[in-house]
C-alpha cells in the first residue's frame, strides 16, 4: 500500500533543500492514487474551461477561421474591437436592455419567494404545506422551451387563451409576446412563475432554524402572528435575504441567456436583446467571431469584477461563498 | 386549545393564498394537458377554456409520434442523457474524492482551478472554437463533453466526502485497500444520497439539453427532443389565414410540449426531497 505521507520519518539531520525536495517527492508519490482520479476532470478543465480563455485573445485579432487562434493577425490598435463595439449604436441598448431585465428580474425574483417562505412557514396543515411545496417547486424543472409552450398556449396572439378571452368580450387581441410594450414583463412574469417556489426553499430553511423558544415567548407575552413574523421571522432570516441579494447582485450582467433566447423574437429585439444573444448572435450566426469574442469578453470581465465586489460585500455580512 | 378569531381569519388567509399559489403553479401544466387531448371542435366550442374535456383524443400524440422527428429526437435525448450523466457522474466524483483529502499535495491549487471557472469564462465564442478544434461539431458528443463537469456539483459533493467519518478511510487502509477500491466500495455506496442529488441535476440538465445543441449541431437527425419541440412551436408564429388550422396545429404543439416534459414532471414529485437537498447543499457553499 502507499504509504501515508505523515507517517514517513522525519529527516534526522538537518533537512538539506534536495531532502526537502525528496520528502515533497515522496510525498505527492504516495498520493499517487489521487493524482490519477484527479487527472481526467483536470483534463476536462483544462480543456473545455481554460483552453477557452486563451482563445480569448481573437478579441485582438482578426479571426480568421483558416489561420487559427495563432496564425490570425493581431488588429491594430489592439482595442479595436472594444471600440468598435462602444461606438455601435448597439452599445447603448445592450447595455441597459441587458441591465433592465436584470434588475426587474432581481427585484420580483427576490420578494414573492420570501412571502411563499413566509406563507409556508406560518401553515399549520402540513398536507396543504406539502401540496403546495411541491406543485410550486416543480416549474424550476420545467425547460424554457416547455414554458416558451405554456407561454404561447395562454398569451400568443392567435389562439392564445387569453387573447380568445379579449376577442370573445369584444375587444381586440393583444400581441403579448411580439410587443415591446408586454415582452419585458413577459420575460419577468415567467421567471417568477418558474422560480417562486425553488427560491422559496432557502428562506424556508433559514426560517426553520429560528429559536422556537422566541415564538413561545411572544406568545406568553400575547403577540399576534403578524407581530411575530414582523418581529422574529422577519429579523430572523434577515441576514440571508440581504446576501443572497448581494450574491445577485454579483451576477447583473446575466439576465438570462437562456430564457431570453428562446423567447424572444426580431420583433422584440429593441427591449430583449442583451450581450449574451448579441454576441451569440453576432458570433455563431454571423461568422462576426473576433467582434462577439471581444464583446463577451468586457462580459466576462466587469462580471467577474462584479463578483468578486459582491463576494467582498457578502463576507462584511459574515458569511462569503468561499 | 382555544384559537382567537383572529388567529382563524389569519389562518384563512394564509391557506387561501397558499392554495392560489399552488393553482398558479399547475393550472397552466394542466391547461396544456387538456388542450393536447381534446378535439379542436370541443376546444372552439368552449372559448378555448377547457381543463377536463368531455372528449378525449390521442390523435396529436399519435402523428407527432409516427410522422415527426419527435421520436429520433427522443432517442437522442435519452442518449445523451444516459451517457451524459454517467460521464458527469464519474468524472465528478473522481474529482471530488482526492479533493476532499485535506492533506492532498497541491489540494489548493485544484480547488482555485476549479472555483475559477465559476468566475470567468472564455465565453460562448472561444468554446465554439474548441469543440470545433477538436472535431466534435455534429456529434453527440459536442452535447456532452462540454459540460462534462459542473464545478458547483464538484464541490457539493466534495463537502459531502469531507463530512464522512476519518476512520473508515483509515481502517480501509491498514487493510491494504487500494484508493480506487476505497472509492468504490467504501465512499460510493456511504454517498447515495448526494450521489442522487446532483445525478438528478445532471440528469435534468440533460433532458433539458437545448444550447449546446443549438451551438454545436447542425445536422437534423441529431436534434435533440428540446430543439425540435421549439421548431414545431416556432410553426405557428406566422399568422395562419384560417383558423382551421391553427386549432390542430395548437392540439400539435402541447401535445409536443407534453411529450417533452412528462419524464421530469413523472419522476419529480418522487424525488423532490433530494433535489431540495441538493439545492440547499448548493446554497451552504455558495
Amino acid at each position: 500500500m502507499e504509504a501515508d505521507h505523515s507517517l514517513t520519518p522525519p529527516p534526522r539531520i538537518g533537512p538539506t533543500p534536495k531532502m526537502k525536495l525528496q520528502t515533497m517527492l515522496r510525498a505527492i508519490w504516495s498520493f499517487r492514487a489521487f493524482y490519477i482520479m484527479l487527472l481526467p476532470g483536470v483534463i476536462y478543465f483544462i480543456i473545455f474551461r481554460y483552453f477557452p480563455m486563451y482563445g480569448v485573445i481573437i478579441a485582438f485579432k482578426n479571426f480568421a477561421i483558416l489561420e487559427g487562434i495563432t496564425g490570425s493577425s493581431w488588429v491594430n490598435p489592439w482595442y479595436k474591437h472594444f471600440q468598435d463595439f462602444y461606438q455601435s449604436p448597439y452599445f447603448g441598448q445592450l447595455l441597459s436592455n441587458t441591465l433592465l431585465i436584470s434588475v426587474y428580474k432581481l427585484v420580483w425574483g427576490t420578494l414573492p419567494p420570501i412571502l411563499l417562505a413566509l406563507l409556508l412557514n406560518e401553515c399549520r396543515v402540513r398536507w396543504l404545506k406539502s401540496i403546495v411545496q411541491t406543485l410550486t417547486y416543480m416549474p424550476h424543472f420545467l425547460s424554457w422551451v416547455i414554458i416558451f409552450g405554456i407561454l404561447l398556449t395562454l398569451f400568443s396572439q392567435n389562439g392564445g387563451l387569453i387573447n380568445r378571452w379579449i376577442v370573445e368580450a369584444g375587444g381586440t387581441s393583444i400581441p403579448f409576446l411580439t410587443s415591446t410594450d408586454y415582452f419585458r414583463s413577459i420575460l419577468v412574469g415567467s421567471e417568477v412563475w418558474q422560480n417562486l417556489g425553488w427560491g422559496a426553499i432557502i428562506y424556508l430553511a433559514a426560517m426553520a432554524g429560528i429559536d422556537p423558544t422566541l415564538y413561545e415567548a411572544a406568545k406568553v407575552d400575547g403577540a399576534s402572528r403578524l407581530r411575530m413574523i414582523w418581529h422574529i421571522t422577519l429579523p430572523g432570516i434577515r441576514s440571508i435575504i440581504i446576501l443572497l441579494f448581494i450574491l445577485k447582485l454579483g451576477h447583473l450582467l446575466d439576465a438570462g441567456f437562456d430564457q431570453i433566447y428562446i423567447l424572444y423574437n426580431i420583433q422584440v429585439y429593441p427591449v430583449a436583446d442583451i450581450l449574451d444573444t448579441w454576441v451569440y448572435r453576432t458570433g455563431l450566426q454571423q461568422l462576426n467571431f473576433s467582434l462577439a469574442s471581444a464583446v463577451g469578453l468586457f462580459k466576462s470581465i466587469i462580471g467577474l469584477i462584479l463578483v468578486l465586489g459582491a463576494n467582498r460585500m457578502a463576507k462584511k455580512w459574515g458569511e462569503g461563498i468561499w | 386549545m382555544v384559537k382567537s378569531l383572529d388567529d382563524k381569519i389569519f389562518n384563512s388567509v394564509v391557506y387561501v393564498i397558499l392554495g392560489l399559489c399552488g393553482l398558479a403553479a399547475i393550472l397552466p401544466i394542466l391547461y396544456v394537458v387538456a388542450v393536447s387531448i381534446t378535439p379542436f371542435g370541443e376546444v372552439l366550442r368552449n372559448g378555448g377554456f377547457i381543463l377536463f374535456p368531455r372528449e378525449i383524443t390521442f390523435t396529436a400524440y399519435r402523428t407527432l409520434l409516427t410522422e415527426s422527428n419527435i421520436p429520433k429526437a427522443f432517442q437522442i435525448t435519452v442518449l445523451i442523457t444516459v451517457i451524459g450523466t454517467a460521464v458527469n457522474l464519474i468524472l465528478t466524483a473522481l474529482m471530488a474524492y482526492p479533493l476532499s483529502r485535506k492533506n492532498l499535495p497541491a489540494r489548493n491549487f485544484f480547488l482555485m482551478m476549479i472555483v475559477f471557472t465559476l468566475l470567468f469564462s472564455g465565453g460562448i465564442i472561444p468554446t465554439y472554437l474548441v469543440v470545433k478544434s477538436l472535431g466534435l461539431l455534429d456529434s453527440i458528443w459536442a452535447m456532452i463533453l462540454p459540460n462534462a463537469v459542473w464545478s458547483f456539483n464538484v464541490l457539493i459533493m466534495k463537502s459531502f466526502f469531507e463530512g464522512l467519518p476519518e476512520e473508515l478511510f483509515e481502517s480501509a487502509r491498514m487493510d491494504g485497500a487500494k484508493e480506487f477500491r476505497i472509492l468504490l466500495q467504501i465512499v460510493t455506496p456511504l454517498s447515495v444520497p448526494v450521489l442522487l442529488t446532483v445525478g438528478l441535476f445532471y440528469l435534468v440538465g440533460h433532458w433539458n439539453e437545448f444550447f449546446q445543441a443549438i451551438f454545436y449541431v447542425t445536422d437534423r437527425t441529431l436534434y435533440p427532443l428540446q430543439v425540435v419541440v421549439r421548431e414545431i412551436l416556432m410553426q405557428s408564429q406566422q399568422p395562419l389565414e384560417n383558423a382551421e388550422n391553427m386549432m390542430p396545429t395548437q392540439t400539435m404543439q402541447m401535445a409536443s410540449v407534453m411529450i417533452a416534459s412528462l419524464p421530469v414532471i413523472v419522476i419529480y414529485p418522487f424525488l423532490q426531497k433530494h433535489f431540495t437537498k441538493g439545492m440547499l447543499l448548493g446554497s451552504i457553499k455558495g
